[in-house]
């Protein structure tokens, strides 16, 4: 077996591990390696050729490829290694990765840290278990825009969309401007749960029917899709007798939830959130495995991937800070935690005194949609140390708090983020 | 053309007998309607080998499932089958009636010649099963239960069947069956007539259609439908023995159970249906099998989330509830292997030897020399991920099609897909590659690798990519190209075509 020797490992070539990369590479990091499942770098981004990615970060608009282009771009004009096709396949307790491609076979990597940017995949049929026939015409709405977008085919004719997650969204405009009929979106609970924008800007602008509580409760069709049937939801999610009603389609897209792809890192013993089904992170997305750090995706399910490029440039400097010895722990730990509306908060916790950072973010999102809140954030003494109002909050959209990192090196033990009306 | 021998069915009753009689100089054909083998009961089912301890051995049944399982562990070793020979398996009790049951099986055990059964006290269950739901009072433990990937045996047996001279023809339908003089003279299938000396009936659910096309009968399959959800490979250190739920008034025999491949299995209810092609999954099942079953005695096991299949099987219970295997009643070289039910799968060996008996009856001066160049195995499948790294270096060194990982969640390579799709039954769909690599079988359901499994089989088989399938006829997975691909008329020639 082949044995190879890096400062850094990062594993997944998609936005968090592109800016990851970066700037590990610009705090002086020297050999660094990242191996990327797919043929390409930019992980899901090669498939959304939408507009409305870079909003933030780059203050235009540009598609995913394109989005993607500029830290390709940056990267191939670095020595950073790149191994395309290479799948990691273990991450073992003393520093090395073991990975596999066709070119290099299977291959072990000595490292000093590892940054986790595997990404996430999207929930399938079965994580709702939908009764009623398997035939074909069943997909996730992500493998139907790999096969529009990527492939150039069209997985049907009359297609349901399950789900008014944004790639749900995101795919009932592309699959309408394709020239299929897309008959509706529905939605299980009473709000659309992705960004508002993508709401407007593919549904609505396309007269496509979003039917909110509602789901679907049968499949119908031996061989292809011929049909569902759909019925109204009580407030416990359970299907309302008499509601049903069939509907004919070829073609059914799950848009119902994405799921960090964590399967590796479960190998290391890394702590997870229940929420997140990410990694415990803390203010450096460092996980409690010293070496290993966590950004994008894979960390928690970000909606927007400015939030993930700047999560990866975290990920990037906290782990070239930690190679470099550079990275001083605090005394005490101080743990993030949240109550009433807020799903989660990462990090789970700030653990780091460090001056060069004037600030710290919390990012969050809400579990219910919400108008005219305040997020209070208080210490475990009671004191509020930020205090934000806010007209909306919905699930889709992730919240971003900045708070000052003088207010927290005072000694306290822990925060709490909570919503007040 | 012209057979021998001609079995109608390729599930593992089918492809047990094609393995059987593939020893002898007999020309043999197989016909299956499906486009695969081991389309029908055989695929979905409990995937256990039963050592016989609860049957009624004077059921026909009861004795083939004694008589078979000592046949096996030989059996899985010469085709390369993953058989987990001593999972054993405890019946447990909630509640103090269920002892009589216990004590009525561990009687019908010992006097089945079964050895080692014994009845085992909470304390040494929890030791066994520390998962289980504390309540249990009591269980019935078996060490000579065994579990089996049901579709790797049904080809591999399949497999070495071609290997060894049988032709099976897939998407082949039997139409009707010619009598002549009351004797069997042809069958005339989707695909022409073949003419055959013996006709063997294995067709499990449609076996009583098959029959009557020869003659009137007096039996009839009623499909019973059995539910099943399989768990996340991360529950896989949950459940480590098969367990049965006591039968009882709201369920019977409910079992949940260890994959060979490290999932969890429960189901599975049992509804008489009409519709033979009915596998649709409901939700009163999924309520059924998850309340009284799963819930009951894995309290961790979640409801939703980490379920990533759920199917459906249909038992082949003949109106007798037994095995029937015999001669048609009036019609001279017939053979029903019908009303296959559990414990089908375990008794297969035996089912296929009492049918060598019945053809070798008819003394129709068929040639059973055994073949010179027999071979009692089959061209080894290639599992990476069950292999040691050295190993696993090696092949990919002499293939680098083994080092690129199409299915992420399973781990399988482009190399063993490709090989899935030239092996001696051909993989030709989607389930297909699934069933014997395990691709798109993982947390994922096929969401990353649908995509480069449809573009290799698109490739190796030399077709558009509209045509690819997940199951066979119909089932196609692309309905277009896409607008932005225009093409003059005639378009299909899509490779063909400069961008």
């Amino acid at each position: 077996m082949k044995k190879l020797s890096y400062d850094l490992v990062i594993i997944g070539g998609g936005p968090a591990g592109l800016s990851a990369a970066l700037e590990a590479k610009n705090n002086g990091i020297e050999k660094i390696l990242i191996c990327e499942r797919g043929s390409h770098l930019g992980g899901i981004l090669e498939q959304c050729i939408h507009n409305g990615f870079g909003l933030q970060y780059f203050k235009e608009e540009l598609t995913g490829p394109e989005y993607a282009e500029r830290f390709i771009s940056k990267v191939r004009e670095t020595d950073i290694d790149i191994k395309l096709d290479t799948m990691v396949i273990d991450i073992l307790d003393d520093k090395k990765v073991v990975a596999v491609n066709g070119t290099d076979g299977l291959f072990e990597i000595d490292t000093k840290a590892v940054i986790l940017a595997m990404g996430c995949r999207e929930r399938t049929r079965e994580a709702l278990t939908i009764p009623g026939d398997r035939p074909s015409g069943v997909m996730s709405a992500g493998t139907a825009q790999r096969y529009v977008n990527v492939e150039g085919f069209m997985p049907g004719k009359e297609v349901v969309i399950l789900g008014s997650g944004d790639i749900g969204l995101i795919m009932a405009r592309r699959l309408t401007l394709e020239g299929a009929n897309v008959k509706g979106v529905l939605e299980i609970m009473p709000y659309s749960t992705g960004l508002i924008r993508n709401k407007v800007q593919c549904l609505d602008d396309f007269n496509i029917p979003l039917l909110l509580n509602h789901t679907v409760t049968i499949v119908h069709g031996k061989e292809r899709l011929e049909g569902i049937t759909i019925a109204e939801v009580d407030k416990h999610l359970k299907a309302i007798q008499g509601t049903e009603q069939y509907i004919k389609c070829d073609t059914l897209l799950l848009s119902v939830g994405l799921v960090p792809e964590n399967e590796l890192s479960k190998k290391i013993g890394i702590e997870f959130d229940p929420v997140t089904k990410g990694a415990m992170v803390n203010e450096k997305r460092r996980t409690n495995v010293p070496w290993v750090f966590a950004c994008g995706n894979v960390l928690h399910v970000h909606d927007l991937v400015d939030n993930v490029t700047a999560e990866g440039e975290i990920a990037g400097k906290a782990v070239a800070d930690y190679i470099n010895n550079k990275l001083k722990a605090r005394e005490k730990r101080i743990t993030v935690s949240h109550d009433n509306n807020i799903g989660y908060v990462v990090p789970q916790a700030i653990e780091f005194n460090d001056v060069d950072e004037k600030n710290v973010k919390l990012y969050m999102r809400v579990r219910q949609p919400d108008n005219n809140v305040r997020l209070v954030v208080k210490d475990d003494k009671g004191k509020v140390i930020g205090d934000f109002k806010k007209e909306i909050v919905a699930p889709g959209s992730m919240i971003m708090l900045t708070i000052p990192t003088k207010l927290i090196l005072c000694n306290i033990n822990a925060i709490n983020v909570s919503i007040m009306k | 053309m012209k057979t021998d021998i001609l079995i109608i069915g390729g599930g593992v009753i089918g492809a047990t007998i094609a393995h059987q009689l593939s020893k002898y100089n007999l020309e043999i054909t197989l016909v299956e309607k499906e486009s695969d083998i081991c389309m029908g009961s055989s695929k979905a089912n409990s995937s256990m080998i039963h050592d016989g301890y609860n049957v009624d051995s004077h059921k026909l049944k009861g004795k083939l499932v004694l008589e078979a399982n000592p046949y096996f562990e030989q059996l899985c070793s010469d085709l390369y089958v993953q058989y987990t020979k001593n999972i054993g398996s405890i019946v447990v009790g909630f509640e103090d009636e269920d002892m009589k049951v216990m004590k009525e099986q561990l009687e019908n055990g010992n006097k089945n010649g079964i050895k080692g059964l014994r009845i085992i006290g909470r304390d040494e269950l929890l030791e066994l099963e520390p998962y289980i739901n504390p309540k249990v009072k009591f269980g019935l433990l078996n060490l000579n239960t065994g579990i089996i990937n049901p579709f790797e045996l049904t080809v591999a047996l399949a497999e070495n069947a071609v290997i060894n001279g049988v032709k099976v023809l897939l998407e082949t339908e039997v139409q009707d069956i010619i009598v002549k003089d009351k004797k069997v003279e042809a069958v005339k299938t989707s695909k022409g007539l073949i003419q055959a000396k013996v006709v063997i009936n294995a067709a499990g659910l449609y076996a009583d259609k098959i029959a009557s096309m020869v003659e009137n009968i007096d039996f009839e399959i009623k499909p019973r439908k059995g539910q099943y959800f399989l768990y996340d490979k991360k529950w896989g250190y949950l459940v480590k023995h098969v367990i049965y739920s006591a039968p009882s008034k709201v369920s019977k025999g409910m079992i949940i159970l260890p994959t060979t491949e490290g999932n969890i299995l429960g189901g599975s209810n049992a509804q008489v249906i009409d519709d033979k092609e009915d596998l649709a999954t409901t939700y009163e099942g999924f309520e059924e099998i998850y309340k009284h079953t799963i819930s009951h005695i894995f309290p961790e096991l979640p409801r939703m989330g980490d379920v990533i299949t759920s199917f459906s099987g249909l038992r082949a219970a003949a109106t007798s509830e037994d095995f029937i295997i015999e001669y048609a009643k009036t019609v001279e070289g017939f053979i029903n292997v019908a009303g296959i039910q559990s414990p089908g799968l375990s008794s297969s060996p035996a089912i296929a030897s009492m049918v060598e008996d019945l053809v070798r009856g008819l003394n129709y001066n068929l040639n059973f020399d055994q073949k010179t160049n027999y071979r009692k195995d089959r061209p080894k499948p290639v599992i990476l991920r069950d292999l040691p790294y050295e190993e696993r270096s090696q092949l990919i060194k002499e293939n680098p099609d083994y080092g690129v990982i199409i299915c992420r969640c399973e781990t399988v390579s482009k190399g063993e897909i490709i090989d899935a799709i030239h092996r001696p039954i051909p993989a030709t769909n989607m389930d297909a590659i699934k069933r014997r690599t395990r691709a798109g079988m993982g947390r994922c359901q096929g969401g990353f690798c649908g995509p480069r499994v449809l573009d290799i089989l698109k490739q190796e088989l030399n077709i558009l990519p509209l045509k690819v399938t997940k199951k066979g006829k119909g089932s196609y997975i692309l309905d277009s190209y896409s607008k932005g691909l225009t093409f003059p008329k005639g378009g299909e020639n899509h490779e063909k075509i400069k961008l």
